[in-house]
């Protein structure tokens, strides 16, 4: 497991370079540039000329993009152009908020979408079968800031039930920040939910079918015993699977979801960053992501060896 | 009888108390987050907004634009027109106790005139030093008169920071102290700008509220849905599409005020490789002017807050051509006159311009309009940055842009249609403009600085090079425990005598 750990750390570190010269590049594809998007209303050329030569935008990419990493691998992630706060700051902000709401819409998806999955899996071809796939191709297709704002005109506005944006931390009110994101994590876990569902449909479909499952049950044992401990036991791994890729659709989901209940998180930091051309922080941002998703796959690899004892042959 | 009174005294006392806990917080939804939170630096409309109630300005304006004291009790200006003496108030502290005096307005506005990066620079160009004549009185020496000068002082140059946070930059831009009736408690980046009461101010007695929270909130549906939860108190920039909704809305007032400034369209003329084409005849600009329907924007898109307007000055403006006419909409007047300019089957062109609600309706709406007169107008949408970097390379042939508008019409004209200024994307470059403009800047005598002005405006009705289309609105919409609530030109919340009941 150990060596597993390791090859994949090492495998992480052209990923992440490769990542940083992508995003560094793509953004300088976009038209203009933090200065001129900063002096928005008043265009003072000669302040424009002097910003853009402090912050190195008068040299070349290749020698920008050598001094943005010699600053990162020196643990300096540069700060914002726009407000002069340091990256690093915004991200210890911000990176709670968004982990808060990937774990709440994660829940609500666990939630919907394993026991769905299950259910309708076992009861293929029932009415319950049909109703979860409907229920599935909705969440699905349903784009997350149509249903964020119906959400919000019906829960926040008309039945005044739950708040319709901003964010509370944790530490300052616990039930109020769980209420808070509740709407949130609802949009954001329903698309996932649907996702889940299908896939664990499908993955104890697979099972079901097997021949192990077929002698427990002429054993004697009882249907749902069966479906639980021998079927959905062997279906976890390729849910496990999908749920770290779920991770990845989690994090873009959350930038939807947070422009829609103003969420102040890492999606709403990384759009608002790339309409005003923030260069550092669109860049500290998706690399940190990056980081996160390889930890995330890094993850799922050391559950499979829990999950699955074959694998574990060190 | 006497007890009577006693309990009706008790009575009035306890509703003055629960009133007074209860004037506590107002939320407001913006439609930007804000950027620095330096004055000196600042570019941005919403910042402004915030400003309002941060940081005091010299002067003050009216809802009807008359300048009003502020910091500043009262001002002369010399014969020459070359000394403004402002006399101080003697009461200010600035939110970190110290005193305010003429040292601190010298300090500030050395800073603004002087830090590399001060956006207030050319807004400032006019004064060559100021002096501090006695605690209380300080003289700016001009190098030439300067009639915009009020108007500079009234707004983000005539904000006063306390002197002893000058020297740290990155400070002001994050923590600004200033001397207006709320301080500065915290900014969370995309998520909230809090100000509380000032327990020092000179006037406390004006502002019940004790706390205010800016919330940046850019899409308007989702402003005015947490407007209606109850999770703001008001909100600004109300989308017109959402006007006909809060009228009917019980909970809610609509409050709307013209602004000062307007929407346009600006000719690529002579900016770069894109200035070549038939819009460089003035008759295929003015042939364009004459195909939109000014009215029926206003009522379709606009929701009847979009008067239409034909000049760079807003109707409230004491300088506001009444003679310059919004014009009829007349395609034959426009086909006539593509065809004198040799374009008798039409021409094409590029229109670049914000991909948002509004501004994409307004583009397609243009373009159809445009296309009954064989203008046929090619659409490209493009992000805010993009479209200002595109303007300030003259990478465009037409561009749609919106100007928040000056006090001052030297503001909504002068760096937009002079040879020089800053903000002339589409090169336009005319020499008796520029004299015309540059010369109502030193006139301080309205009737003769009207003059200038009548003769600037004529030159570039004539000339079109922005097509002037309506007048920015500035669409408040509040809910109704908020009381007080006075809507100014500027679009900017004052927060005097507003108070929210719970």
């Amino acid at each position: 497991m150990l060596r597993l750990s390791v090859h994949r750390v090492l495998v992480a570190i052209p990923t992440l370079i490769l990542v940083s010269m992508l995003i560094f590049g793509l953004q300088k594809l976009l038209p203009g540039d933090p200065v001129t998007a900063m002096a928005g209303e008043v265009q003072d050329p000669q302040v424009i000329a002097l910003l853009r030569h402090q912050y190195h935008l008068d040299e070349s990419i290749p020698q920008q993009y050598a001094l943005w990493v010699g600053a990162v691998l020196h643990g300096d992630l540069g700060t914002s152009l726009r407000t002069s706060v340091p990256v690093r700051t915004l991200i210890a902000q911000k990176l709670p908020v968004t982990l808060q709401l990937s774990l709440m819409a994660l829940v609500v998806a666990l939630l919907i979408g394993v026991p769905a999955g299950i259910v309708s899996a076992a009861r293929r071809g029932t009415p319950i079968d049909y109703i979860a796939n409907v229920f599935a191709l909705s969440g699905m297709s349903i784009p997350t800031f149509w249903f964020g704002i119906i959400l919000i005109l019906v829960v926040s506005v008309k039945w005044r039930l739950l708040p319709s944006s901003g964010y509370v931390p944790p530490t300052e009110d616990l039930w109020l920040s769980i209420k808070t994101l509740l709407l949130p994590a609802l949009v954001l876990g329903a698309s996932l939910g649907a996702q889940l569902m299908r896939h664990t449909r499908s993955a104890m479909l697979g099972v079901l079918r097997s021949d192990y499952i077929r002698t427990a049950r002429a054993k004697g044992l009882l249907w749902p015993a069966v479906i639980i401990k021998h079927g959905f036991r062997n279906a976890l791994g390729p849910i496990v699977t999908v749920l770290t890729l779920l991770f990845g659709e989690l994090l873009a989901g959350a930038v939807l979801t947070e422009q829609v209940f103003t969420i102040p998180g890492f999606g709403k930091l990384i759009v608002d960053s790339v309409f005003n051309r923030d260069y550092a922080v669109v860049q500290g941002v998706v690399l940190c992501t990056a980081a996160g998703f390889i930890v995330m796959n890094l993850l799922a690899d050391v559950l499979y060896t829990l999950l699955n004892p074959r694998l574990r042959q060190d | 009888m006497h007890k009577l009174m006693h309990k009706l005294m008790i009575t009035a006392a306890l509703t003055l108390a629960t009133g007074a806990a209860l004037g506590q917080t107002l939320r407001i939804g913006l439609q930007d987050d804000l950027g620095t939170l330096d004055p000196h630096r600042s570019s941005q409309f919403v910042e402004r907004i915030v400003f309002a109630s941060l940081c005091d300005t010299l002067i003050d304006i009216t809802p009807d634009l008359k300048f009003t004291p502020k910091l500043a009790t009262s001002w002369t200006t010399s014969a020459d027109g070359k000394t403004l003496t402002l006399k101080l108030r003697q009461d200010v502290k600035f939110h970190d106790g110290e005193a305010f005096n003429a040292a601190a307005v010298k300090a500030n506005l050395d800073r603004a005139r002087t830090l590399p990066v001060s956006l207030r620079k050319a807004e400032l160009a006019s004064v060559d030093h100021v002096d501090v004549i006695d605690n209380y009185t300080v003289a700016l020496a001009l190098k030439n008169p300067d009639a915009a000068m009020l108007a500079t002082l009234s707004d983000r140059a005539g904000m006063m920071l306390a002197p002893n946070t000058l020297a740290n930059d990155a400070g002001v831009a994050s923590h600004p102290v200033c001397s207006g009736p709320y301080k500065f408690v915290e900014r969370v980046q995309n998520d909230r700008v809090v100000l509380e009461k000032f327990a020092g101010y000179w006037n406390t007695a004006a502002y019940p509220i004790q706390k205010v929270v800016y919330m940046p909130i850019p899409d308007s549906t989702v402003r005015l849905a947490n407007l209606r939860s109850g999770a703001l108190d008001m909100i600004e920039r109300t989308s017109p599409s959402d006007v006909a909704s809060v009228r009917n809305d019980a909970g809610l007032r609509l409050v709307t005020t013209s602004g000062l400034g307007y929407f346009g369209l600006t000719y690529n003329v002579n900016h770069g490789s894109a200035a070549t084409g038939p819009w460089q005849d003035k008759r295929v600009r003015e042939a364009l002017s004459l195909v939109i329907d000014r009215e029926a924007i206003d009522q379709v898109i606009g929701a009847g807050i979009f008067p239409p307007a034909a000049q760079a000055l807003p109707p409230t403006s004491p300088y506001f051509d009444k003679t310059i006419g919004v014009p009829k909409r007349n395609v034959d007047q426009a086909r006539a006159l593509l065809k004198a300019a040799g374009h008798s089957s039409g021409v094409d062109i590029e229109m670049t311009f914000g991909n948002n609600t509004i501004d994409s309706q307004l583009a397609q709406m243009i373009q159809a309009m445009a296309a009954e007169a064989n203008i046929r107008i090619k659409l490209r949408p493009t992000d805010y940055a993009a479209a200002l970097d595109a303007a300030r390379k003259g990478n465009f042939q037409l561009m749609a842009i919106a100007w928040s508008g000056r006090v001052d019409p030297d503001g909504n004209l002068h760096d937009f249609v002079t040879c020089k200024g800053a903000m002339n994307y589409g090169g336009y470059c005319d020499p008796k403009v520029d004299s015309l403009l540059d010369e109502a800047r030193t006139k301080t005598d309205t009737t003769a600085r009207k003059a200038l002005y009548d003769a600037a405006l004529k030159l570039l009705v004539d000339e079109q090079p922005i097509n002037y289309v309506f007048y920015q609105p500035w669409p408040f919409t509040v809910s109704k425990k908020v009381s007080g609530f006075t809507p100014y030109p500027d679009g900017l919340i004052r927060l005097r005598d507003m108070n929210v009941k719970g």
